[in-house]
C-alpha cells in the first residue's frame, strides 16, 4: 500500500510548492503621483494582440513606464467587458476596437480624447473619430482565400470578385463564418452589402445558399475545420473567408521553407477593418497612457505589427519580406461608414440568418 | 444517518465547517453571478421584471430551450445505454489492461472541448472513418454541423461518468443474490432486472443527472460540432453577453437554465438516491475472468469503447506526429524553442509548467474547501443536507461567461479587487472541482462506521484523537483520490480560465487555443502536440487516482 501511495504524496508536495511560489510577480512598482517615470499602464487587448518582448522593453527603457497586457477574449467580448466596467476600468488603454464596433464604443463614452502628435504620419481616411477619442493603429483586410492546389484539382480558376461565387461552377466550394459570432464573418457580410447595395446583397446570399455555402461558427472552425488549403486540415472547401495576411502566415509558419504560399487572396473581395486604441476614461495614469498611444504609432511598434498580429501598420514603415512577396495589399477595399454599420448591423445579421440558415 | 440527537457542540461544529465553503463560493461564484444577473434585469436603473415573461415566451427562446432540452434528454439516454455494458465490465470482469482501460475512459471528460472537438470534427468529416464506413455501404455521410454529431460527441464525453459510477456501484453489489435468483429458476435477464438493477438505481440516477447537467449546459461541443444552425441556452448566453451585450435577455436565459438545472437535481434526489444505506460492499473480490458468452460481451464492449473513445484521441495523437517529412517528433521539439520572443506566445513548455502549478493550487483549494463542505454535509440531516448538497452542484449549471463577466463587476473594489489577481484562476477552477471533491468524500465520510468512533471514545480518546485515529485514517485514500481528480479537472479547464488567464501565464488549454487562432502548419502541429501532452498528463493523473483511491472517485 505504501508503494502506491507515494505518487499522490508527490502531487500533494507539488501543490504545496505551487501555493508557496504562486505570487512571485507582484513586484510591480507603484505609480508616483506626478511624473510618469515608474508608472505602470495596463493595456486591455483582444486575444489576437501580440508584441515582441524587446519592443515593449524599449518603451519601458525610454519612458520608465511598465506595460502590463490584459488579453480579454475576442474584440467583441473585450469591448463589452470595457463597457461593463466603465468608470472602474480594468486597464488604462484599450487596443483593438475595430471599425465595425466603433460606434458602440463611442456611444458609451468609454474614451478620453487625445490627439497624438504621431498621427501626422497616418492617412487621414483612417481617422474615423474627429474628436480623437480613438487613434488608428493598424489595418487588416478580410478577404477570400483560396487553396491553389484544391481549385486546380477541381479544374477551377480562382474567383475574381464576389459576384463570381454565385456562379454554379463554384457550387460547394465556399465556407464563410457566421456574422453573428465572428468578426471576419461580419466583415464579409459587410463587403457584400458594400458591393451589391443595401437592397441587393440578399439576392447574392440566396444564390450562395443555392451554391451550398457552408457556414462555420468562427474563423478557427472555418479555416482549420472546413478549408482545404490550411496545413493538415481535414476540410474539403477550397475557398474561405480569411485575411489578406493568411498566405504570408502559411509561409512563415510552414514546417519546411516554402517558395510559394499554398493559398492565394482574391483581391477584389476585401473588406477593410481598422483597429483603434483609446485611453479608457477612469484611468489614473492619463499622461502615461498618452505616451503609450504615441508609442503604438512609433516606427518601433509599427514595424513589429505584421509578424505578431498579421495585420498592416498605418504608418509608412518597411514590411517583412514574406508580406511583400506573398501578401496582398488590395488597392481599393470595401469599407462602409461606421454609422451606417452601427445603425444596421443587428438587422442585417438577423436578415442574413433568415436567408442563409433558416 | 445518525444526526438526530447531536449535542449542541456538534451543531456548532457543523456550522463552523460551512463557514469557509460558503465564504469561498460566495465570493467566487454566487456574488459575481447574482450581480451580473441583477445588472441585466435592472437595465435603465430599475427592475424590469416584465421583460422576463417577454423573453421567455419569444419564439427564439422557445426554440432554443426546446432544442436544449431534447438533445440533453436524448444524449443522456444514449450515454446510459451505450455505457451500461462498460459499467458491467468494470463492476464484474477481470481482464488484462483493466486499470488503463478504466483510467483512459475518463480522459475525454476532463479534456477541454476545443481540443477534442477539433479531433471529433476530423472523425466525423468527409475524410474521416465514419464517412469511410458510409462509402463502403454506399451512403454519403457527413455528420458535421448536425444534431447527430452533437449527441455522439456527448456520448463520447460523458461515457466515463456512467461507466465508472455505475461500474463502481455494480462492484458493490453482492453477486450471490443474483446467483440465488438464477438457481430458483429466473433467467439471466429477469435475475438482473429484479435483483441487481434496483441496487444500481441510485448510481444510475446519479450518473444520468450529471450527464443531463453537462449536456443541458453544453457549449464547446455544440459550437464546434453543431454549426451555426444549432444553439443551446448556454451558447445563446455566451453570444448575447460577449457579442451583443444584451444582458437583459442573457440574464433571463441564465435564470431559465438555472431553473432547469435545479429541477434536474431535485429529480435526482427524489429518484431515491439514499446514501448511507446498503453499505455492504462486495469490492474487487467479485471480479472474475469472463466465461462462455460473457467473453463475447466483454470483447465487444472493450472494442466499442476503444473505438468510441480511442479513435478521436488517436486522431489527435496522430496529427501531432504527422509532420511534412513523415511521422516524427518535430512539433514536440519545437515546443521548447519557439517562444517567438513575444509577449503572449511564451514557449509552450512554460504553459505546461503554468498548468501544473495552477492545477496544484486549484486542487489543494478544492480539497480544503470541498473537504470542509463534506464534513458539514455529513453532520447535517434531512432536507437541509439534500438542499446544501445540490446547491454545491450549481456552479456546474452556470455559464462560464456569466461567472467571468460577473467577476469583472463584482470583484472590482478593495478589499476584493481581484480582477487581475493571480489567485483568480485557481479559485475559479476550484469552484468547478469542488462538487466532485464533495461527492467523493461525502460517501466515504458516511461510510466510516459510527461504532468505531464510539469504541474509540469509550476507550477514552478525546474527539480530536477519535478524528485522527478513525476518520483521518479511513479518509486518506478518498481524499488523495479527490485531490487527483480535482487536479485533472483543473488541467483541462478552459471555459473559465480563458476569461481570466493572464497574458504572461497561459495554461496549456489557453496556449492550444492561441496556437489554433493563427494559420500555419507549425501552429496546428504544436497545438496537437500540446493536446497530446495534456491528454497524457490527464491519463497519468487518473491512473494514479485509480490506484490510490477507488473507482468511486468523482463518484457522482
Amino acid at each position: 500500500m505504501n508503494r502506491t501511495r507515494r505518487p499522490l504524496i508527490a502531487l500533494l508536495a507539488a501543490a504545496l510548492v505551487a501555493t508557496a511560489c504562486g505570487d512571485d510577480d507582484d513586484a510591480t512598482p507603484e505609480a508616483d503621483g506626478g511624473g510618469t517615470d515608474g508608472a505602470t499602464v495596463t493595456l486591455l487587448t483582444h486575444d489576437s494582440f501580440d508584441v515582441s518582448d524587446e519592443v515593449l522593453d524599449a518603451f519601458t527603457e525610454e519612458t520608465g513606464i511598465t506595460v502590463e497586457l490584459l488579453p480579454s477574449g475576442d474584440a467583441g467580448s473585450m469591448l463589452n467587458q470595457a463597457i461593463l466596467t466603465k468608470g472602474s476600468p480594468q486597464g488604462d488603454v484599450l487596443f483593438g476596437v475595430d471599425s465595425t464596433f466603433l460606434s458602440r464604443a463611442l456611444d458609451e463614452d468609454l474614451f478620453l480624447a487625445y490627439e497624438s502628435p504621431a498621427l501626422e504620419g497616418v492617412d487621414e481616411s483612417l481617422v474615423l473619430d474627429p474628436e480623437h477619442r480613438v487613434t488608428p493603429i493598424d489595418t487588416g483586410d478580410v478577404c477570400l482565400n483560396y487553396d491553389k492546389a484544391g481549385l486546380a484539382d477541381a479544374g477551377l480558376e480562382p474567383p475574381e470578385d464576389l459576384a463570381d461565387l454565385a456562379d454554379p461552377a463554384y457550387d460547394g466550394t465556399l465556407v464563410v463564418e457566421n456574422p453573428a459570432t465572428s468578426s471576419p464573418g461580419l466583415a464579409y457580410l459587410l463587403a457584400t452589402v458594400a458591393e451589391f447595395g443595401e437592397d441587393g446583397w440578399q439576392d447574392h446570399w440566396r444564390a450562395l445558399r443555392a451554391n451550398d455555402v457552408e457556414v462555420a461558427a468562427g474563423w478557427e472552425e472555418a479555416y482549420y475545420g472546413s478549408f482545404s488549403g490550411a496545413a493538415g486540415s481535414p476540410g474539403d472547401r477550397p475557398i474561405v473567408v480569411s485575411y489578406a495576411s493568411s498566405p504570408p502566415a502559411e509561409v512563415i509558419f510552414a514546417e519546411e521553407p516554402l517558395d510559394e504560399a499554398p493559398t492565394g487572396v482574391v483581391e477584389g473581395s476585401c473588406y477593410r477593418q481598422i483597429e483603434f486604441a483609446g485611453i479608457l476614461s477612469g484611468t489614473e495614469e492619463e499622461a502615461a497612457a498618452q505616451q503609450l498611444v504615441d508609442f503604438l504609432l512609433s516606427p518601433t511598434f509599427q514595424e513589429d505589427i505584421p509578424l505578431n498580429m498579421f495585420v498592416y501598420p498605418v504608418t509608412d514603415v518597411d514590411l517583412p519580406a514574406e508580406f511583400v512577396e506573398h501578401g496582398a495589399q488590395p488597392e481599393d477595399p470595401y469599407l462602409l461608414d461606421a454609422d451606417v454599420v452601427a445603425a444596421n448591423r443587428d438587422a442585417w445579421i438577423e436578415e442574413w440568418t433568415e436567408i442563409v440558415l433558416r | 444517518m445518525s444526526t438526530a440527537a447531536r449535542p449542541r457542540r456538534g451543531r456548532a461544529l457543523t456550522g463552523a465547517a460551512f463557514v469557509v465553503p460558503i465564504a469561498f463560493l460566495g465570493v467566487f461564484f454566487a456574488v459575481p453571478v447574482a450581480t451580473l444577473i441583477a445588472t441585466g434585469l435592472r437595465a435603465g436603473g430599475r427592475w424590469e421584471l416584465g421583460t422576463v415573461g417577454e423573453v421567455l415566451t419569444s419564439p427564439s427562446t422557445r426554440s432554443v430551450a426546446w432544442f436544449t432540452l431534447w438533445q440533453a434528454v436524448l444524449s443522456t439516454v444514449a450515454t446510459v445505454v451505450a455505457a451500461l455494458p462498460a459499467a458491467w465490465l468494470i463492476g464484474r470482469i477481470r481482464f488484462p489492461g483493466r486499470s488503463v482501460f478504466v483510467a483512459a475512459l475518463i480522459v475525454p471528460f476532463v479534456l477541454p472541448t476545443v481540443v477534442v472537438g477539433t479531433a471529433f470534427l476530423a472523425v466525423l468529416g468527409p475524410d474521416g472513418p465514419v464517412a469511410a464506413v458510409g462509402s463502403v455501404i454506399g451512403v454519403d455521410v457527413d455528420l458535421r454541423r448536425t444534431a447527430t454529431a452533437v449527441v455522439i460527441a456527448h456520448v463520447f464525453f460523458n461515457y466515463a461518468v456512467v461507466a465508472r459510477t455505475v461500474g463502481a456501484a455494480w462492484m458493490a453489489v453482492d453477486p450471490s443474490a443474483e446467483a440465488a435468483a438464477r438457481t430458483l429458476g429466473a433467467d439471466r435477464w429477469t435475475a438482473f432486472r429484479l435483483v441487481t438493477l434496483p441496487q444500481l438505481r441510485p448510481a444510475l440516477a446519479g450518473a444520468a443527472s450529471i450527464v443531463f447537467l453537462f449536456t443541458f449546459t453544453s457549449f464547446g461541443v455544440v459550437k464546434i460540432l453543431g454549426g451555426p444552425r444549432i444553439a443551446t441556452i448556454e451558447v445563446e448566453i455566451h453570444r448575447l453577453t460577449t457579442q451583443l451585450l444584451d444582458l437583459r435577455t442573457a440574464s433571463v436565459l441564465s435564470l431559465l437554465q438555472l431553473a432547469a438545472v435545479i429541477a434536474a437535481l431535485a429529480l435526482y434526489r427524489r429518484a431515491g438516491v439514499r446514501r448511507g444505506t446498503a453499505r455492504a460492499r462486495a469490492g474487487r473480490s467479485v471480479l472474475h475472468r469472463p466465461a462462455g458468452g460473457e467473453r463475447w460481451v466483454a470483447a465487444s464492449t472493450i472494442t466499442s469503447a476503444a473505438l468510441l473513445v480511442g479513435v478521436p484521441l488517436a486522431t489527435l495523437v496522430w496529427r501531432s506526429v504527422d509532420t511534412a517529412g513523415g511521422p516524427g517528433f518535430g512539433y514536440y521539439r519545437a515546443l521548447g524553442s519557439t517562444g517567438r520572443g513575444s509577449a503572449l506566445f511564451v514557449p509552450p513548455v512554460e504553459a505546461v509548467r503554468n498548468s501544473l502549478l495552477i492545477g496544484a493550487a486549484a486542487a489543494t483549494t478544492a480539497l480544503v474547501v470541498g473537504g470542509l463542505a463534506a464534513v458539514g454535509l455529513h453532520r447535517l440531516g434531512g432536507r437541509a443536507r439534500g438542499l446544501a448538497d445540490s446547491s454545491l452542484m450549481l456552479p456546474l449549471g452556470v455559464s462560464a461567461v456569466t461567472v467571468g463577466f460577473g467577476f469583472l463587476i463584482a470583484l472590482d473594489e478593495p478589499p476584493l479587487d481581484l480582477r487581475t489577481s493571480p489567485v483568480l484562476i485557481p479559485a475559479a477552477q476550484a469552484v468547478i472541482a469542488i462538487p466532485f471533491v464533495v461527492r467523493t468524500l461525502l460517501p466515504a465520510l458516511d461510510a466510516v462506521p459510527e461504532r468505531l468512533r464510539e469504541a474509540a471514545a469509550v476507550l477514552g480518546a478525546p474527539p480530536r484523537r477519535v478524528w485522527r485515529e478513525v476518520d483521518a485514517r479511513l479518509l486518506r485514500r478518498p481524499a488523495l483520490g479527490a485531490l487527483g481528480f480535482a487536479y485533472a479537472i483543473s488541467l483541462g479547464e478552459f471555459g473559465a480560465t480563458v476569461f481570466i488567464a493572464r497574458a504572461d501565464a497561459p495554461t496549456v488549454p489557453v496556449a492550444i487555443f492561441r496556437a489554433l487562432s493563427q494559420p500555419g502548419a507549425l501552429n496546428v502541429g504544436q497545438a496537437m502536440a500540446l493536446s497530446t501532452i495534456l491528454l497524457t498528463l490527464t491519463a497519468a493523473v487518473m491512473l494514479l487516482v485509480d490506484r490510490v483511491g477507488d473507482a468511486r472517485v468523482g463518484g457522482f
